[in-house]
């Protein structure tokens, strides 16, 4: 939580890229008290804003920082994945991750958080922007008025996290059959394939037919 | 009263003015032309793979289109979460399956750059060269393909053919042909081989001929002007909206290429080169932009061998790859469009979360917009023009 001390009151360790700075003033000007806390990802701005501020920081974007371009929208689950218990999915091969509920670059106030990404065809940079969104009832405004192309990012978005988009033309599946269940992307939905079949792990040899003492197990040794 | 008997037809008893009638409100019915519903796809040869694209028809005009995707999806977003750093590269490998070597490159700069790591400088022009022959070999095959489906066979055999040359090179290379799995956090697995570079000359020379054989037979070729001019144009602004990327949006005008314009990577810096842009934004834009930045990149593989640098291939990294606390956003320009990875790391050996960013998913959610009022037959032009992979869709 270290980290999440730092960068309250938005100052992060590294100074500012000039562009960067250019960027941010402007957003703030924009939005006021909507951003909550700014961040830089090797000279990326992010910005975290207000949830009811969503639709409108892509609208800021889009007009005073010259963002026409949408790169993407997707969602973040920050609760780490079960390691122990049906919920893993008998999973023993995959990287260890921190048990603790951490936050990554302009922190976070619960689980699930949006991010996007804006861009600028002719200024060339570019912005990254979160929101924090309700565990309970996660939904935010779609950003579909302001960059059609969102369409099918808020698509896949809502069904990979379960985020419900308000003002989305059709929020129906985009990679799933129509009657999947669940959120695929959630950290507490195991990976199907090592459910239906363990993950052998670090041993992954299988005894050959001749092998001695290999097959001792299967009772067809002829000694 | 009764009309003129026929043999072998029964017979009517109606007035003759009635008859007249009939035959007049017969005249007067239009033609039933109620909304046809097409599927195109999921096994079309315009499609690249499973798209299936569902279009509602008027006659011969599209009304609606509605592509439907997924039929490919495996979850790689997912899986990353139970990868580590090195193993991910395998995967990546087959999202864009065309440019393979292209798709690690960002994915192991964003681990580069959370670790503090720097590829060195013969590392770095050895990608460059390498994220080249993809883009070349990618192009090709359009090059090639996009005859095709306006009704030129042949070529689709040369952009066969001579794609074998840029193929062979990065298996020469590499040990893959289409999965190269060659770079490392750090660099590279290997040197280039012995002979390589005098090799790699001799296909480029053939590759920028096969360029002006390529403009000779279809550009100001009549038939093939009239199939691609002035059909599934995206303006600008649109295009950009809708995440439209690379070739497309540059045949729509805007002069914007991450390879320059972005945050510096490879060795795109340090070499000279032009961005080609049309201002048409048709079909016919999108195959001049590609052909001219096929011809760029070969003669880009050239300048680059030329001052390719001599040491180390390898950074000095720990045997067991752990990624420090993070996140990272690494966007390059592939052959398809923007790429770029959002990795966040917490310092474990794998990563918590890697948003993929593929070109062909955002280059292809712009078809309901751009194929309304389109002609069926140039909905295969117009698909053919923006160029996707299926793997790149649906990662």
């Amino acid at each position: 939580m270290a980290d999440d001390e730092q960068q309250v009151g938005g100052e992060t360790a590294e100074p500012l890229d000039p562009v960067v700075e250019t960027l941010l003033e402007r957003l703030y000007e924009e939005l006021g008290d909507a951003v909550i806390d700014r961040a830089q990802m090797f000279g990326t701005p992010i910005v975290r804003v207000r949830a009811e501020a969503w639709r409108r920081a892509a609208e800021v974007a889009k007009t005073a920082l010259a963002c026409d371009y949408l790169s993407y929208v997707s969602g973040i689950d920050w609760q780490p994945a079960p390691r122990e218990g049906a919920a893993a999915g008998a999973d023993t091969s995959s990287p260890v991750q921190p048990t603790d509920m951490t936050f990554g670059l302009a922190g976070s106030a619960g689980r699930f958080q949006l991010v996007a990404h804006v861009q600028s065809t002719t200024r060339h940079w570019g912005i990254t922007m979160k929101t924090d969104v309700d565990e309970a009832q996660p939904r935010a405004l779609s950003w579909v008025p302001v960059y059609p192309g969102a369409e099918w990012h808020e698509r896949e978005c809502w069904e990979m996290f379960g985020i419900t988009f308000d003002g989305h033309p059709a929020l129906r599946h985009l990679y799933l059959p129509s009657e999947f269940e669940g959120h695929p992307l959630r950290k507490d939905f195991p990976l199907l394939a090592r459910v239906v079949k363990p993950w052998p792990g670090l041993v992954d040899v299988e005894s050959m037919p001749g092998d001695a003492g290999g097959d001792a197990s299967d009772g067809e040794s002829e000694a | 009263m009764s009309s003129t008997d026929t043999p072998g037809l029964p017979r009517f008893d109606v007035e003759p003015g009635a008859l007249r009638h009939l035959a007049e409100a017969q005249m007067n019915v239009e033609l039933d032309t109620g909304d046809m519903i097409l599927n195109l796809g999921p096994q079309h040869p315009a499609t690249h793979g499973t798209l299936r694209l569902v279009v509602r028809l008027d006659g011969e005009r599209v009304i609606a289109a509605d592509p439907v995707v997924g039929y490919m999806h495996r979850g790689y977003e997912k899986l990353t979460e139970f990868r580590t750093y090195p193993q991910i590269t395998t995967l990546v490998n087959r999202i864009d399956w065309l440019s393979s070597f292209a798709n690690e490159v960002p994915f192991v700069h964003a681990a580069e750059l959370l670790m503090g790591v720097e590829a060195p400088p013969r590392a770095r022009w050895i990608r460059t060269i390498l994220t080249e022959l993809s883009r070349i070999a990618t192009f090709y095959l359009f090059l090639g393909e996009m005859g095709l489906q306006v009704g030129a066979l042949t070529p689709a055999f040369w952009g066969f053919r001579d794609r074998e040359h840029v193929l062979n090179l990065i298996e020469a290379a590499t040990g893959g042909r289409f999965h190269p799995n060659f770079n490392r956090i750090g660099g590279l697995k290997d040197d280039l081989p012995r002979g390589w570079a005098a090799e790699t000359r001799r296909a480029m020379q053939a590759i920028l001929d096969g360029c002006d054989d390529f403009e000779s037979i279809l550009v100001g070729n009549e038939i093939f002007e009239a199939r691609t001019r002035g059909i599934g144009i995206i303006p600008s602004d649109v295009g950009a909206s809708y995440g439209v990327s690379g070739s497309n949006l540059r045949a729509s005008g805007v002069d914007w290429d991450l390879r320059r314009d972005g945050r510096p990577y490879l060795a795109y810096p340090e070499i000279e080169f032009a961005v080609c842009t049309h201002t048409d934004g048709d079909a016919f834009a999108r195959y001049w932009v590609r052909l001219q930045e096929t011809r760029e990149s070969a003669r880009m593989v050239l300048r680059l061998l030329d001052g390719l640098p001599a040491g180390p291939i390898m950074a000095k990294v720990p045997r067991v790859i752990k990624v420090p606390e993070g996140e990272a956003w690494v966007e390059t320009e592939n052959p398809l469009g923007q790429m770029g990875y959002y990795v966040v790391s917490k310092g474990a050996t794998g990563p918590f979360r890697v948003k993929i960013r593929s070109a062909s998913f955002s280059n292809v959610s712009i078809l309901p917009w751009l194929l309304r009022g389109a002609y069926v037959p140039d909905v295969v032009a117009i698909l053919a023009s923006l160029y996707f992979i299926l793997g790149d869709i649906d990662r």
